[in-house]
Protein backbone atom coordinates (compact mmCIF):
# COMPACT_ATOMS: atom_id res chain seq x y z
CA UNK A 1 0.00 0.00 0.00
CA UNK A 2 0.99 3.08 -0.86
CA UNK A 3 1.99 4.60 2.67
CA UNK A 4 2.43 8.76 1.40
CA UNK A 5 -0.82 9.02 -1.11
CA UNK A 6 -1.14 12.77 -1.63
CA UNK A 7 -4.53 13.87 -0.02
CA UNK A 8 -4.98 17.41 -0.92
CA UNK A 9 -2.16 19.85 -1.89
CA UNK A 10 -2.91 24.01 -1.88
CA UNK A 11 -0.84 26.49 -3.88
CA UNK A 12 -0.05 29.51 -3.34
CA UNK A 13 -3.70 29.41 -2.62
CA UNK A 14 -5.50 32.72 -1.16
CA UNK A 15 -9.10 33.49 0.07
CA UNK A 16 -10.25 37.50 -0.38
CA UNK A 17 -13.06 39.09 1.38
CA UNK A 18 -14.51 42.25 2.25
CA UNK A 19 -11.72 44.06 0.08
CA UNK A 20 -8.69 41.93 2.22
CA UNK A 21 -7.14 38.72 1.89
CA UNK A 22 -7.80 36.63 5.07
CA UNK A 23 -5.06 34.30 3.81
CA UNK A 24 -2.60 34.34 1.15
CA UNK A 25 0.26 32.33 -0.59
CA UNK A 26 -0.67 29.16 1.27
CA UNK A 27 0.83 26.24 0.15
CA UNK A 28 0.94 22.90 1.97
CA UNK A 29 0.46 19.28 1.40
CA UNK A 30 -1.22 16.44 3.48
CA UNK A 31 -0.32 12.79 3.11
CA UNK A 32 -2.00 9.83 4.22
CA UNK A 33 -0.95 9.00 7.49
CA UNK A 34 0.52 12.41 8.24
CA UNK A 35 -1.00 14.94 10.97
CA UNK A 36 -0.16 18.41 9.88
CA UNK A 37 -0.77 21.06 12.50
CA UNK A 38 -1.49 24.63 11.57
CA UNK A 39 -0.95 27.02 14.78
CA UNK A 40 -1.08 30.88 14.61
CA UNK A 41 -2.93 33.81 16.90
CA UNK A 42 -6.73 34.63 16.30
CA UNK A 43 -7.47 35.71 13.18
CA UNK A 44 -4.47 34.35 11.05
CA UNK A 45 -6.89 32.50 8.89
CA UNK A 46 -6.47 28.96 10.58
CA UNK A 47 -9.81 28.04 9.91
CA UNK A 48 -10.32 29.90 6.58
CA UNK A 49 -7.08 27.47 5.58
CA UNK A 50 -9.10 24.51 6.65
CA UNK A 51 -12.05 25.64 4.80
CA UNK A 52 -10.58 25.91 1.62
CA UNK A 53 -8.96 22.55 1.97
CA UNK A 54 -12.31 21.30 2.62
CA UNK A 55 -13.77 23.06 -0.32
CA UNK A 56 -15.85 25.24 1.65
CA UNK A 57 -14.80 28.59 0.59
CA UNK A 58 -13.33 29.03 -3.01
CA UNK A 59 -10.10 30.07 -3.36
CA UNK A 60 -9.41 33.56 -5.39
CA UNK A 61 -6.39 32.97 -5.69
CA UNK A 62 -3.90 29.95 -6.55
CA UNK A 63 -5.09 25.82 -6.48
CA UNK A 64 -6.62 23.37 -4.38
CA UNK A 65 -5.91 19.50 -5.46
CA UNK A 66 -6.44 16.56 -4.03
CA UNK A 67 -7.93 13.04 -4.30
CA UNK A 68 -9.04 12.48 -0.91
CA UNK A 69 -12.40 10.34 -1.36
CA UNK A 70 -14.01 10.85 1.95
CA UNK A 71 -13.84 14.15 4.30
CA UNK A 72 -14.88 14.48 7.80
CA UNK A 73 -15.12 17.69 9.68
CA UNK A 74 -15.06 18.53 13.01
CA UNK A 75 -15.76 22.90 13.14
CA UNK A 76 -14.43 25.20 15.76
CA UNK A 77 -18.36 26.25 16.48
CA UNK A 78 -21.27 24.97 15.64
CA UNK A 79 -24.92 25.81 16.48
CA UNK A 80 -27.86 23.88 16.24
CA UNK A 81 -31.31 25.99 16.54
CA UNK A 82 -33.12 24.43 19.87
CA UNK A 83 -36.40 24.02 17.05
CA UNK A 84 -34.65 21.01 15.74
CA UNK A 85 -35.11 17.76 17.78
CA UNK A 86 -32.22 15.89 17.40
CA UNK A 87 -30.75 13.27 19.49
CA UNK A 88 -26.99 11.87 19.02
CA UNK A 89 -28.23 9.16 17.21
CA UNK A 90 -29.29 11.43 14.33
CA UNK A 91 -26.60 13.80 14.32
CA UNK A 92 -24.33 10.84 13.87
CA UNK A 93 -25.90 9.97 10.85
CA UNK A 94 -26.37 13.56 8.98
CA UNK A 95 -23.80 13.24 6.19
CA UNK A 96 -23.25 9.16 5.96
CA UNK A 97 -25.47 6.23 6.50
CA UNK A 98 -23.92 4.66 9.30
CA UNK A 99 -25.41 1.56 11.14
CA UNK A 100 -25.66 1.26 14.95
CA UNK A 101 -22.42 -0.57 15.52
CA UNK A 102 -20.12 1.72 13.93
CA UNK A 103 -22.08 4.68 15.67
CA UNK A 104 -21.55 2.86 18.92
CA UNK A 105 -17.93 2.28 18.32
CA UNK A 106 -17.07 5.46 17.40
CA UNK A 107 -18.95 7.11 20.83
CA UNK A 108 -17.09 4.53 22.95
CA UNK A 109 -13.51 6.25 21.78
CA UNK A 110 -14.51 9.41 23.03
CA UNK A 111 -16.21 7.85 25.58
CA UNK A 112 -19.89 9.55 25.55
CA UNK A 113 -21.81 6.44 23.86
CA UNK A 114 -23.95 6.67 27.26
CA UNK A 115 -25.12 9.65 25.27
CA UNK A 116 -26.64 7.85 21.91
CA UNK A 117 -30.21 8.34 22.81
CA UNK A 118 -29.96 11.94 24.41
CA UNK A 119 -30.60 15.22 22.96
CA UNK A 120 -27.94 17.64 21.16
CA UNK A 121 -29.12 20.08 23.18
CA UNK A 122 -29.10 18.93 26.61
CA UNK A 123 -25.18 17.99 26.39
CA UNK A 124 -22.44 20.06 27.45
CA UNK A 125 -19.78 21.37 25.91
CA UNK A 126 -17.13 19.20 26.38
CA UNK A 127 -19.84 16.31 25.78
CA UNK A 128 -20.72 18.35 22.48
CA UNK A 129 -17.27 18.29 20.92
CA UNK A 130 -16.48 14.17 22.03
CA UNK A 131 -19.69 13.83 19.60
CA UNK A 132 -18.88 15.65 16.83
CA UNK A 133 -15.26 13.93 16.78
CA UNK A 134 -17.10 10.17 17.13
CA UNK A 135 -19.45 12.02 13.95
CA UNK A 136 -16.43 12.58 12.13
CA UNK A 137 -14.18 9.64 12.76
CA UNK A 138 -17.34 7.31 12.18
CA UNK A 139 -17.18 8.21 8.67
CA UNK A 140 -13.63 6.65 8.10
CA UNK A 141 -12.49 9.51 6.42
CA UNK A 142 -9.44 9.25 4.72
CA UNK A 143 -8.65 13.28 5.33
CA UNK A 144 -9.64 14.68 8.54
CA UNK A 145 -9.78 18.38 9.60
CA UNK A 146 -10.12 19.25 13.22
CA UNK A 147 -10.70 22.74 14.11
CA UNK A 148 -9.92 23.03 18.04
CA UNK A 149 -11.50 20.02 18.32
CA UNK A 150 -10.61 19.73 22.74
CA UNK A 151 -12.52 23.06 23.71
CA UNK A 152 -14.35 22.50 26.67
CA UNK A 153 -12.90 19.16 27.33
CA UNK A 154 -11.91 18.49 30.66
CA UNK A 155 -8.38 18.22 31.43
CA UNK A 156 -7.99 14.17 31.11
CA UNK A 157 -10.32 14.38 28.69
CA UNK A 158 -8.37 16.60 26.35
CA UNK A 159 -5.10 13.96 26.50
CA UNK A 160 -7.36 10.89 26.05
CA UNK A 161 -8.70 12.94 22.92
CA UNK A 162 -5.60 14.02 21.80
CA UNK A 163 -3.79 10.50 22.03
CA UNK A 164 -7.26 8.71 20.20
CA UNK A 165 -6.41 11.46 17.36
CA UNK A 166 -3.24 10.14 17.00
CA UNK A 167 -4.04 6.47 16.90
CA UNK A 168 -7.02 7.44 14.33
CA UNK A 169 -4.29 8.33 12.48
CA UNK A 170 -2.73 5.39 12.60
CA UNK A 171 -5.50 3.22 12.57
CA UNK A 172 -7.23 4.24 9.85
CA UNK A 173 -4.12 5.55 7.74
CA UNK A 174 -5.95 8.83 7.34
CA UNK A 175 -4.08 12.74 6.67
CA UNK A 176 -5.45 14.68 10.02
CA UNK A 177 -4.94 18.61 9.49
CA UNK A 178 -5.60 19.90 13.02
CA UNK A 179 -6.03 23.31 14.15
CA UNK A 180 -4.83 23.62 18.12
CA UNK A 181 -3.15 25.60 21.01
CA UNK A 182 -2.09 23.11 22.74
CA UNK A 183 1.56 23.44 22.15
CA UNK A 184 2.51 19.78 24.04
CA UNK A 185 0.61 18.10 22.03
CA UNK A 186 1.47 19.91 19.05
CA UNK A 187 4.88 19.29 19.67
CA UNK A 188 5.20 15.84 20.90
CA UNK A 189 2.72 14.31 17.96
CA UNK A 190 2.31 16.35 14.77
CA UNK A 191 4.83 15.35 11.87
CA UNK A 192 4.79 18.68 10.15
CA UNK A 193 3.83 22.11 12.06
CA UNK A 194 2.70 25.26 10.18
CA UNK A 195 2.81 28.51 11.38
CA UNK A 196 -0.13 30.97 10.10
CA UNK A 197 -0.20 34.19 10.47
CA UNK A 198 -2.35 35.92 7.09
CA UNK A 199 0.51 33.89 5.44
CA UNK A 200 2.73 30.80 5.98
CA UNK A 201 5.15 32.22 8.56
CA UNK A 202 7.08 29.24 8.73
CA UNK A 203 7.18 25.56 8.74
CA UNK A 204 8.35 22.71 9.48
CA UNK A 205 9.01 19.58 11.74
CA UNK A 206 8.11 20.70 15.25
CA UNK A 207 11.32 20.50 16.20
CA UNK A 208 12.40 23.46 13.83
CA UNK A 209 9.88 25.43 14.17
CA UNK A 210 10.11 26.33 17.97
CA UNK A 211 13.67 27.50 16.80
CA UNK A 212 12.16 29.57 14.23
CA UNK A 213 12.36 33.39 15.29
CA UNK A 214 8.96 33.78 13.54
CA UNK A 215 7.62 31.51 15.77
CA UNK A 216 9.33 32.81 18.87
CA UNK A 217 7.91 36.21 17.47
CA UNK A 218 4.56 35.35 17.21
CA UNK A 219 4.25 33.22 20.64
CA UNK A 220 7.52 34.07 22.68
CA UNK A 221 10.21 32.88 24.29
CA UNK A 222 8.48 30.33 26.96
CA UNK A 223 6.45 28.43 24.28
CA UNK A 224 9.56 27.59 22.63
CA UNK A 225 10.63 25.39 25.74
CA UNK A 226 7.25 23.24 26.13
CA UNK A 227 8.85 20.70 23.30
CA UNK A 228 9.28 18.71 26.23
CA UNK A 229 7.12 15.17 25.56
CA UNK A 230 4.03 16.18 27.65
CA UNK A 231 3.91 12.93 30.85
CA UNK A 232 1.00 12.83 33.13
CA UNK A 233 1.09 11.47 36.19
CA UNK A 234 -1.36 9.73 37.46
CA UNK A 235 -2.46 6.40 38.88
CA UNK A 236 -5.85 5.73 37.82
CA UNK A 237 -7.58 7.37 34.87
CA UNK A 238 -11.38 9.01 34.94
CA UNK A 239 -14.08 8.64 32.58
CA UNK A 240 -15.96 11.50 31.10
CA UNK A 241 -18.66 11.31 33.82
CA UNK A 242 -15.76 11.02 36.83
CA UNK A 243 -16.25 7.50 37.50
CA UNK A 244 -13.35 5.99 38.19
CA UNK A 245 -12.15 2.98 35.93
CA UNK A 246 -8.72 1.11 36.54
CA UNK B 1 -75.06 15.58 4.20
CA UNK B 2 -72.21 17.01 2.94
CA UNK B 3 -72.50 19.36 -0.27
CA UNK B 4 -69.94 18.46 -2.55
CA UNK B 5 -67.94 21.43 -2.33
CA UNK B 6 -67.36 20.53 1.05
CA UNK B 7 -65.52 17.42 0.42
CA UNK B 8 -63.63 18.91 -2.48
CA UNK B 9 -62.43 21.57 0.02
CA UNK B 10 -61.60 18.70 2.79
CA UNK B 11 -59.65 16.61 0.14
CA UNK B 12 -57.84 19.40 -1.17
CA UNK B 13 -56.64 21.12 2.46
CA UNK B 14 -55.71 17.44 3.70
CA UNK B 15 -53.48 17.61 0.17
CA UNK B 16 -51.91 20.74 1.64
CA UNK B 17 -51.54 19.64 4.97
CA UNK B 18 -49.21 16.53 3.87
CA UNK B 19 -46.98 18.89 2.06
CA UNK B 20 -46.52 21.76 4.18
CA UNK B 21 -45.77 19.38 7.02
CA UNK B 22 -42.44 18.55 6.03
CA UNK B 23 -41.44 21.75 4.30
CA UNK B 24 -42.91 23.45 7.49
CA UNK B 25 -41.10 21.93 9.69
CA UNK B 26 -37.75 23.01 7.53
CA UNK B 27 -39.04 26.55 7.43
CA UNK B 28 -38.64 26.67 11.36
CA UNK B 29 -35.54 25.18 11.48
CA UNK B 30 -33.90 27.43 9.26
CA UNK B 31 -35.28 30.26 10.34
CA UNK B 32 -37.28 31.10 7.13
CA UNK B 33 -40.54 32.30 8.31
CA UNK B 34 -40.42 35.67 7.07
CA UNK B 35 -38.97 34.59 3.88
CA UNK B 36 -42.15 32.23 3.48
CA UNK B 37 -44.15 35.39 4.03
CA UNK B 38 -42.44 37.19 1.54
CA UNK B 39 -42.91 35.06 -1.13
CA UNK B 40 -46.85 34.03 -0.33
CA UNK B 41 -47.27 37.89 -0.41
CA UNK B 42 -45.52 38.04 -3.93
CA UNK B 43 -47.68 35.51 -4.51
CA UNK B 44 -50.78 38.44 -4.98
CA UNK B 45 -48.79 39.70 -7.75
CA UNK B 46 -48.52 36.45 -8.90
CA UNK B 47 -52.64 35.88 -8.97
CA UNK B 48 -53.21 39.80 -10.32
CA UNK B 49 -50.87 38.18 -13.45
CA UNK B 50 -53.17 35.22 -13.42
CA UNK B 51 -56.17 37.01 -14.27
CA UNK B 52 -54.65 39.28 -16.40
CA UNK B 53 -52.97 37.63 -18.67
CA UNK B 54 -55.77 34.05 -18.25
CA UNK B 55 -53.37 32.25 -17.41
CA UNK B 56 -53.30 29.23 -14.32
CA UNK B 57 -53.01 30.46 -11.04
CA UNK B 58 -51.04 28.14 -9.33
CA UNK B 59 -48.84 28.36 -12.55
CA UNK B 60 -48.38 32.30 -12.48
CA UNK B 61 -47.69 32.24 -8.52
CA UNK B 62 -44.93 29.54 -8.40
CA UNK B 63 -43.25 31.50 -11.63
CA UNK B 64 -43.86 34.74 -9.61
CA UNK B 65 -42.83 33.52 -6.01
CA UNK B 66 -40.04 31.22 -7.36
CA UNK B 67 -38.32 34.24 -9.12
CA UNK B 68 -38.89 36.38 -5.79
CA UNK B 69 -36.95 33.58 -3.93
CA UNK B 70 -34.13 33.91 -6.31
CA UNK B 71 -33.94 36.74 -6.54
CA UNK B 72 -33.84 36.84 -2.39
CA UNK B 73 -30.83 34.27 -2.80
CA UNK B 74 -28.72 36.32 -5.20
CA UNK B 75 -29.41 39.04 -2.96
CA UNK B 76 -28.60 37.73 0.01
CA UNK B 77 -25.25 36.95 -1.46
CA UNK B 78 -24.53 40.15 -2.46
CA UNK B 79 -25.45 43.01 -0.34
CA UNK B 80 -24.99 44.37 3.09
CA UNK B 81 -28.68 45.09 3.82
CA UNK B 82 -29.85 42.67 7.16
CA UNK B 83 -31.64 39.79 5.90
CA UNK B 84 -34.91 40.88 7.14
CA UNK B 85 -34.92 43.87 5.66
CA UNK B 86 -34.47 43.20 2.35
CA UNK B 87 -37.26 40.49 3.05
CA UNK B 88 -39.55 43.53 4.13
CA UNK B 89 -38.66 45.43 1.35
CA UNK B 90 -39.31 42.56 -1.38
CA UNK B 91 -42.54 41.38 1.11
CA UNK B 92 -44.21 45.05 0.80
CA UNK B 93 -43.20 45.87 -2.56
CA UNK B 94 -44.61 42.81 -4.54
CA UNK B 95 -47.80 42.87 -2.28
CA UNK B 96 -48.26 46.72 -3.15
CA UNK B 97 -47.73 45.89 -6.40
CA UNK B 98 -50.09 43.16 -6.79
CA UNK B 99 -52.70 45.57 -5.28
CA UNK B 100 -52.06 48.40 -7.43
CA UNK B 101 -52.25 45.98 -10.40
CA UNK B 102 -55.86 44.53 -9.06
CA UNK B 103 -56.50 48.68 -9.25
CA UNK B 104 -56.24 48.53 -12.71
CA UNK B 105 -57.76 45.40 -13.79
CA UNK B 106 -61.08 46.76 -12.63
CA UNK B 107 -62.82 45.13 -15.54
CA UNK B 108 -62.17 41.67 -14.21
CA UNK B 109 -64.19 40.74 -10.80
CA UNK B 110 -62.43 40.20 -8.32
CA UNK B 111 -62.51 38.29 -5.03
CA UNK B 112 -59.71 39.68 -3.08
CA UNK B 113 -60.91 38.81 0.05
CA UNK B 114 -60.99 35.23 -1.19
CA UNK B 115 -57.21 35.96 -2.44
CA UNK B 116 -56.02 37.26 0.43
CA UNK B 117 -57.58 34.51 3.04
CA UNK B 118 -58.46 31.35 0.77
CA UNK B 119 -62.06 30.14 -0.33
CA UNK B 120 -63.77 26.95 0.61
CA UNK B 121 -66.22 27.66 -2.70
CA UNK B 122 -63.81 28.05 -4.98
CA UNK B 123 -62.03 24.96 -5.02
CA UNK B 124 -62.78 22.77 -8.20
CA UNK B 125 -62.01 19.55 -9.19
CA UNK B 126 -58.96 20.50 -11.45
CA UNK B 127 -57.52 22.48 -8.06
CA UNK B 128 -57.83 19.01 -6.19
CA UNK B 129 -55.43 17.63 -9.32
CA UNK B 130 -52.69 20.47 -9.05
CA UNK B 131 -52.32 20.20 -5.22
CA UNK B 132 -52.24 16.35 -5.38
CA UNK B 133 -50.24 16.35 -8.30
CA UNK B 134 -48.29 19.27 -7.49
CA UNK B 135 -47.90 17.84 -3.93
CA UNK B 136 -46.83 14.72 -5.03
CA UNK B 137 -43.34 16.32 -6.89
CA UNK B 138 -42.85 18.83 -4.25
CA UNK B 139 -42.50 15.44 -2.10
CA UNK B 140 -40.86 13.22 -3.92
CA UNK B 141 -38.17 16.17 -4.93
CA UNK B 142 -38.21 16.61 -1.07
CA UNK B 143 -37.91 12.84 -0.32
CA UNK B 144 -34.84 12.58 -2.95
CA UNK B 145 -32.46 15.80 -1.61
CA UNK B 146 -33.84 15.16 1.73
CA UNK B 147 -30.32 13.95 3.09
CA UNK B 148 -28.53 17.19 1.80
CA UNK B 149 -31.27 19.36 2.72
CA UNK B 150 -31.20 18.29 6.19
CA UNK B 151 -27.48 18.04 6.68
CA UNK B 152 -27.16 21.93 5.23
CA UNK B 153 -30.00 22.74 7.87
CA UNK B 154 -27.86 21.45 10.83
CA UNK B 155 -24.51 22.69 9.52
CA UNK B 156 -23.90 24.59 6.47
CA UNK B 157 -19.95 23.99 6.82
CA UNK B 158 -19.97 20.26 7.56
CA UNK B 159 -22.77 19.48 4.67
CA UNK B 160 -20.73 21.26 2.55
CA UNK B 161 -17.17 19.43 3.46
CA UNK B 162 -18.62 16.32 3.42
CA UNK B 163 -20.09 15.98 -0.03
CA UNK B 164 -23.81 16.81 0.29
CA UNK B 165 -23.84 19.92 -2.08
CA UNK B 166 -25.69 22.67 0.54
CA UNK B 167 -25.85 25.41 -2.56
CA UNK B 168 -27.52 23.18 -4.71
CA UNK B 169 -30.13 21.44 -2.18
CA UNK B 170 -30.90 25.54 -0.84
CA UNK B 171 -31.82 26.18 -4.53
CA UNK B 172 -33.86 23.31 -4.81
CA UNK B 173 -35.59 23.69 -1.45
CA UNK B 174 -36.38 27.66 -2.44
CA UNK B 175 -38.10 26.38 -5.25
CA UNK B 176 -40.57 23.85 -3.57
CA UNK B 177 -41.73 26.71 -1.10
CA UNK B 178 -42.46 28.37 -3.71
CA UNK B 179 -44.22 25.41 -5.27
CA UNK B 180 -46.09 24.66 -1.87
CA UNK B 181 -47.53 28.57 -2.21
CA UNK B 182 -48.47 27.76 -5.47
CA UNK B 183 -50.85 25.01 -4.49
CA UNK B 184 -52.23 26.73 -1.77
CA UNK B 185 -52.75 29.83 -2.56
CA UNK B 186 -56.79 29.51 -3.42
CA UNK B 187 -56.94 27.65 -0.37
CA UNK B 188 -55.43 29.53 1.85
CA UNK B 189 -55.13 32.98 0.84
CA UNK B 190 -51.72 34.67 0.23
CA UNK B 191 -51.50 35.97 3.95
CA UNK B 192 -52.12 32.96 5.89
CA UNK B 193 -50.00 30.32 4.00
CA UNK B 194 -46.65 30.86 6.37
CA UNK B 195 -49.17 30.00 8.99
CA UNK B 196 -49.76 26.05 8.06
CA UNK B 197 -45.96 25.55 7.28
CA UNK B 198 -45.35 27.07 10.84
CA UNK B 199 -48.13 26.42 13.42
CA UNK B 200 -48.57 22.41 12.52
CA UNK B 201 -44.85 22.60 12.48
CA UNK B 202 -43.99 24.58 15.92
CA UNK B 203 -46.94 22.36 17.60
CA UNK B 204 -45.46 19.10 16.54
CA UNK B 205 -41.64 20.60 18.02
CA UNK B 206 -43.00 20.47 21.55
CA UNK B 207 -43.89 16.71 20.90
CA UNK B 208 -40.82 15.26 19.40
CA UNK B 209 -37.77 14.07 20.21
CA UNK B 210 -35.77 13.54 16.58
CA UNK B 211 -36.49 14.77 13.78
CA UNK B 212 -38.38 12.34 11.60
CA UNK B 213 -41.25 12.49 14.45
CA UNK B 214 -41.53 15.77 13.93
CA UNK B 215 -41.94 15.76 9.95
CA UNK B 216 -44.51 13.15 10.57
CA UNK B 217 -46.40 14.62 13.52
CA UNK B 218 -46.74 18.36 12.01
CA UNK B 219 -48.48 16.39 8.65
CA UNK B 220 -50.92 14.91 11.35
CA UNK B 221 -51.19 18.29 13.08
CA UNK B 222 -51.53 19.99 9.55
CA UNK B 223 -54.70 17.50 8.67
CA UNK B 224 -56.49 17.57 11.90
CA UNK B 225 -56.06 21.61 11.74
CA UNK B 226 -57.67 21.35 8.03
CA UNK B 227 -60.46 19.31 9.10
CA UNK B 228 -61.33 21.06 12.38
CA UNK B 229 -60.68 24.73 10.57
CA UNK B 230 -63.34 23.71 7.67
CA UNK B 231 -65.99 22.29 9.89
CA UNK B 232 -66.02 25.43 12.07
CA UNK B 233 -66.24 27.65 8.11
CA UNK B 234 -68.82 25.35 7.23
CA UNK B 235 -71.08 25.89 10.84
CA UNK B 236 -69.79 29.65 11.62
CA UNK B 237 -70.23 30.69 7.85
CA UNK B 238 -66.21 32.21 8.23
CA UNK B 239 -63.41 32.25 5.60
CA UNK B 240 -61.71 29.20 5.32
CA UNK B 241 -57.88 29.89 5.18
CA UNK B 242 -58.74 32.04 8.80
CA UNK B 243 -60.31 29.31 10.25
CA UNK B 244 -57.52 26.64 9.54
CA UNK B 245 -55.11 28.74 11.20
CA UNK B 246 -57.35 29.50 14.12
CA UNK B 247 -58.03 25.60 14.28
CA UNK B 248 -54.20 25.13 14.32
CA UNK B 249 -53.13 27.69 16.55
CA UNK B 250 -55.72 25.94 19.46
CA UNK B 251 -53.70 22.96 18.99
CA UNK B 252 -50.29 24.54 19.34
CA UNK B 253 -51.98 26.28 22.82
CA UNK B 254 -52.69 22.35 23.72
CA UNK B 255 -49.56 21.10 22.71
CA UNK B 256 -47.29 23.91 24.93
CA UNK B 257 -49.75 22.84 27.83
CA UNK B 258 -49.12 19.29 27.68
CA UNK B 259 -45.44 20.13 27.22
CA UNK B 260 -45.21 22.36 30.28
CA UNK B 261 -46.67 19.55 32.11
CA UNK B 262 -44.42 16.53 31.03
CA UNK B 263 -41.67 18.96 32.70
CA UNK B 264 -39.89 18.96 29.56
CA UNK B 265 -39.71 22.59 28.89
CA UNK B 266 -35.81 23.17 28.89
CA UNK B 267 -34.01 25.14 26.77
Amino acid sequence: MDQNKLLVKLEKAGVYRSSKWLVRGISLEINQGQIVTLIGPNGSGKTTTAKMILNILNTDEGFVTGNANKMAYVPQKINIDWTMPLRVIDFMKITSSLNNTEITESLVMTGVDKLLYNQIHSLSGGEFQRVLIARAIAKKPDLLVLDEPVQGVDFNGEIALYNLIKDISVNLNCGILLISHDMHFVMSTTDHVICLNGHICCSGSPSNVVKNPEYIKLFGEHNSETLSYYQHQHDHSHDHDGSISK
Amino acid sequence: MFDDFFIRALIAGIGIAIVTGPLGCLVIWRRLSYFGDTLSHSALLGVTLAYAFSINISLSVFIISGTVALLLLSLQKRTKLAGDSLLGLLAHSTLAIGLVLIGFLSSIRFDLMGLLFGDILAVTVEDIFIIWFGGLIILGILFYIWKSIFAATVNYDLAAAEGMKPDLSNFIFTLLLAGVIAISIKMIGALLITGLLLIPAATARSLSSNPRQMVILSILVGIISVILGLFSSLELNTASGPSIIVAALVLFILSLISFKRSGALQK
